[in-house]
This record gives structure tokens, C-alpha cells and sequence, in this order.
């Protein structure tokens, strides 16, 4: 019997394709539990390293660091925009090119020029798409990032900054807030804010230092900005994984419900097909009697 | 018993060690430096070698480090290691190639941002976004 046999076959390709999105959603998932440890695990560098700066900001050094000095005049800022590598993640990149689009017009509309770096393949095919005069990308860091990709990367925007080429540097990623929620940030990566170091020191000490003061602090500094963004992209990535499971879990759930209808139209069919033939036996027997 | 200091060994991708120690040896650039508690605030940086750290039974613990800084605390020791091979030749080679990779994936493309277009495109795809969502709430 041939009913249905278009809808039998569209049932079918539904199916697996419900397949594969839960296939994607479980991978998801496994892969944001280890991105969320990969994210614990980073953290306490970058904690020790606001720490030991927090205490030089406070220990008057005789030597200033051109990162933590304030208030030079902005002529030209720079970005560093952390994205996923694919998509089928929902809005999580969208949303990012959303907020960064309305900071980076901000600076634009005073005049300021605007420099970008790119992390993922999605960020660089943004800028590909709308222009930008990007620096500097890295792409394809998969499921485990490593710092020593992004350090050249990263030296990149930093050369700048010591040359006096940009005034500004801020990093924009996800942050994970929950499985649900990813809050996209513009964060200030240079000059350090003060703020962001915590003014719990009451007397006034400072390190010996050795060789000496600008050597190790250049050193530290460079990593301390490098662990920010390190972070950023753990993070990232950990909010990849999480918009991707929910995205998939909708999609496994859409693709249900399709499946449902399609069964419901198919048996309809089904059944209006026998009740023709029925009709046309029974029509038929009462025609020869 | 005899006086500890806190040591913490982390690196940018994880916490390596965490715990109290009677002395703590590390590979400072000016030479081997051993720490022990009550030791004057000190920062220096790290050659690549050994951190022996001495555990408060007389055990030793030991943790190579491709380099790092230390910094020290009366009370407390900090190892940042580093987990990749730094130098500055290494360093200025790959933000070379960063920018490489830059100018080549973007060779012929203005510098100057296109935002109208940007908007355009991220209304489209919220307005996709949204259909979806509607669609979902439609089939409950």
C-alpha cells in the first residue's frame, strides 16, 4: 500500500536528525563539565597574580609600571573578541558581536580608531564580513585551550600598547553565569584598574626585587594580562558548550513534536485510505446483489 | 615542631601544589634560592629547573617549572610557573605569526568597520532566533 509514503519517508529523516542533535546535546554536556573544571583550574593563577599586583599598586615602588598608570589620552583602543570556534550554539556569538558592536560604536562616535584581535572562527569571519582592521586571530584552540596559542596573540595587542599605538585594551567573552544564562562582557584589560585590585594593604612595603624591578614586573604583568584572557576564552568555551546543549536539547524537543504531527497526519491518511476501500468493497457487493 | 611557611605552586592552566612546607628551593635567574619562613618579601623571576619543596616530616616534593616568578612572603611562597617554553625570541616569533595569520585571513577588506552592515546581520539572525523561539512556544 503506498499511503503516506512521503510522509513515512520525511518521519524518517526527522528522526535522525533528532539523533544527532541528542548525540550533539550529550557531547555538549560532557564537554562543559570538563571546560568548567578547565575554568576552576585557572583560577587561582590569575588570583595569586592579582595578589602579588595588588601589592605593588599598593607598595609604592619606585618604579611605576605603564600598565597600572591611569588617564592617558585615548586616540586608539583595542579588542580582543573571544568567540566559539562553530556555531549551532544559539545567540552566544550573536549576542557577543551585539554588545561589542554597541562599545566599539561608543568610541567611534568620539573619534577614537579601533584596532581588533580575534579568537575563534567566528569572530574572524565577523570581522571578514564587516571590516574591521584586526591585528591579530588565532582560531581552532578546541576543547582543551592551551595558553601558549594565545601568547602571540595577545603580544600582538600588548606591543601596541607599550609602543603607544592603542590607548585601551578590553577583552570581550561570555561569562558563565549557569547552564541557561551566558552574560557576554566587555571587560578593561589596560591600564589595570585600580579597583580591581583590592585596597586591603595598610602599611607601605615593597618587594626586593630580583634582577630588578621592571624586568620582573614587565614579566609579570604580561602574564597576568595573558591569564585574563586565557580565562576568557576557558570561559568561553564553557559557555559554548552549555548554549549548545540547550540549543540541541530545544531542538531534539522541536524535532519530537515535528515527529508527532507528521505520525498524526500519516495515520489520517492511513486510515482515510481504508475507509475508501472499504466503501468501494462494500459499494461494489451491493452492485452485484 | 618546627615553623612553615604556605606554599602554592599554580599555573595558568592549573594548581600544581598547595600546602605547608619547612623550606622551599627554587631556581631563581640570579641563582638556586632557598626560602624559608620569615623570609623577607622577594619577587624574581624563574629559570627553567627544579622547585624542591621540604614537607614538614622531612619528605621532599619535586615540581619542574619551564620558568615563572616567585614571590615571596614572610608566611607565604608563590610559584606562577609558566606551562610553556617562554623566551623572547619565542614570544616575538609567534606574535609574528599571529599577525600573519591576521593579514592573510583578512587580505582585502576595508579597516574601517562597517556598522551598518554589522547591524543589519545581527538583526537577521535575532530575528531568526526569535522565529525559533516562537515556533517552540507554538508547538507546546
Amino acid at each position: 500500500m503506498a499511503v503516506g509514503k512521503e510522509i513515512r519517508t520525511k518521519i524518517k529523516s526527522v528522526q535522525s536528525t533528532r539523533k544527532i542533535t541528542r548525540a550533539m546535546e550529550m557531547v555538549a554536556a560532557s564537554k562543559m563539565r570538563r571546560a568548567q573544571e578547565q575554568m576552576a583550574a585557572a583560577r587561582p593563577y590569575a588570583m595569586k597574580m592579582r595578589n602579588v599586583i595588588s601589592h605593588l599598586a599598593h607598595a609604592h615602588p619606585e618604579y611605576k609600571h605603564p600598565y597600572l598608570q591611569q588617564g592617558r589620552e585615548v586616540k586608539r583602543v583595542g579588542y580582543i573578541i573571544v568567540t566559539s570556534d562553530r556555531g549551532l550554539c544559539g545567540g552566544l556569538n550573536n549576542n557577543l558581536f551585539k554588545i561589542s558592536l554597541a562599545s566599539m560604536k561608543e568610541w567611534s562616535n568620539k573619534g577614537v580608531q579601533i584596532d581588533a584581535c580575534a579568537i575563534g572562527q567566528k569572530a574572524l569571519s565577523f570581522f571578514r564580513r564587516v571590516g574591521g582592521n584586526v591585528r591579530s586571530q588565532v582560531t581552532h584552540l578546541g576543547d582543551r585551550p592551551r595558553i601558549e596559542k594565545l601568547i602571540g596573540t595577545v603580544k600582538v595587542m600588548l606591543d601596541e600598547y607599550n609602543e603607544g599605538k592603542i590607548d585601551r585594551l578590553f577583552v570581550v567573552s561570555n561569562v558563565f553565569v549557569n547552564t541557561m544564562t551566558q552574560q557576554p562582557t566587555v571587560e578593561q584589560l589596560l591600564p589595570i584598574k585600580a579597583q580591581s585590585l583590592d585596597a586591603t594593604m595598610q602599611h607601605h612595603w615593597d618587594y626586593m626585587y630580583e634582577p630588578e624591578a621592571k624586568e620582573v614586573l614587565d614579566v609579570l604583568m604580561t602574564r597576568y594580562i595573558e591569564s585574563l584572557v586565557y580565562q576568557g576564552v576557558v570561559e568561553n568555551l564553557a559557555c559554548e558548550m552549555a548554549a549548545r546543549m540547550v540549543a540541541m536539547k530545544s531542538a531534539s524537543e522541536n524535532a519530537g513534536s515535528a515527529i508527532h504531527e507528521l505520525k498524526l497526519k500519516y495515520n489520517k491518511a492511513r486510515q482515510a485510505a481504508i475507509t475508501q476501500e472499504i466503501s468501494e468493497v462494500v459499494s461494489g457487493a451491493a452492485a452485484v446483489s | 615542631m618546627a615553623m612553615t611557611i604556605h606554599v602554592d605552586i599554580v599555573s595558568a592552566e592549573k594548581s600544581i601544589f598547595s600546602g605547608n612546607a619547612e623550606m622551599v628551593f627554587a631556581p631563581a635567574v640570579m641563582g638556586e634560592v632557598g626560602v624559608l619562613p620569615r623570609h623577607a618579601p622577594l619577587l624574581t623571576r624563574l629559570r627553567p629547573g627544579e622547585v624542591r619543596v621540604k614537607l614538614a616530616g622531612g619528605e621532599e616534593e619535586y615540581f619542574y617549572v619551564s620558568g615563572g616568578i616567585l614571590e615571596i612572603q614572610p608566611h607565604m611562597v608563590t610559584v606562577l610557573a609558566d606551562t610553556a617554553a617562554r623566551a623572547h625570541d619565542l614570544d616575538e616569533a609567534a606574535a609574528q605569526e599571529a599577525k600573519l595569520r591576521a593579514e592573510e585571513a583578512l587580505k582585502d577588506q576595508k579597516s574601517e568597520i562597517n556598522y551598518a552592515r554589522a547591524q543589519v546581520e545581527l538583526a537577521e539572525a535575532v530575528a531568526q532566533l526569535n522565529a525559533l523561539k516562537r515556533l517552540k512556544k507554538k508547538g507546546q
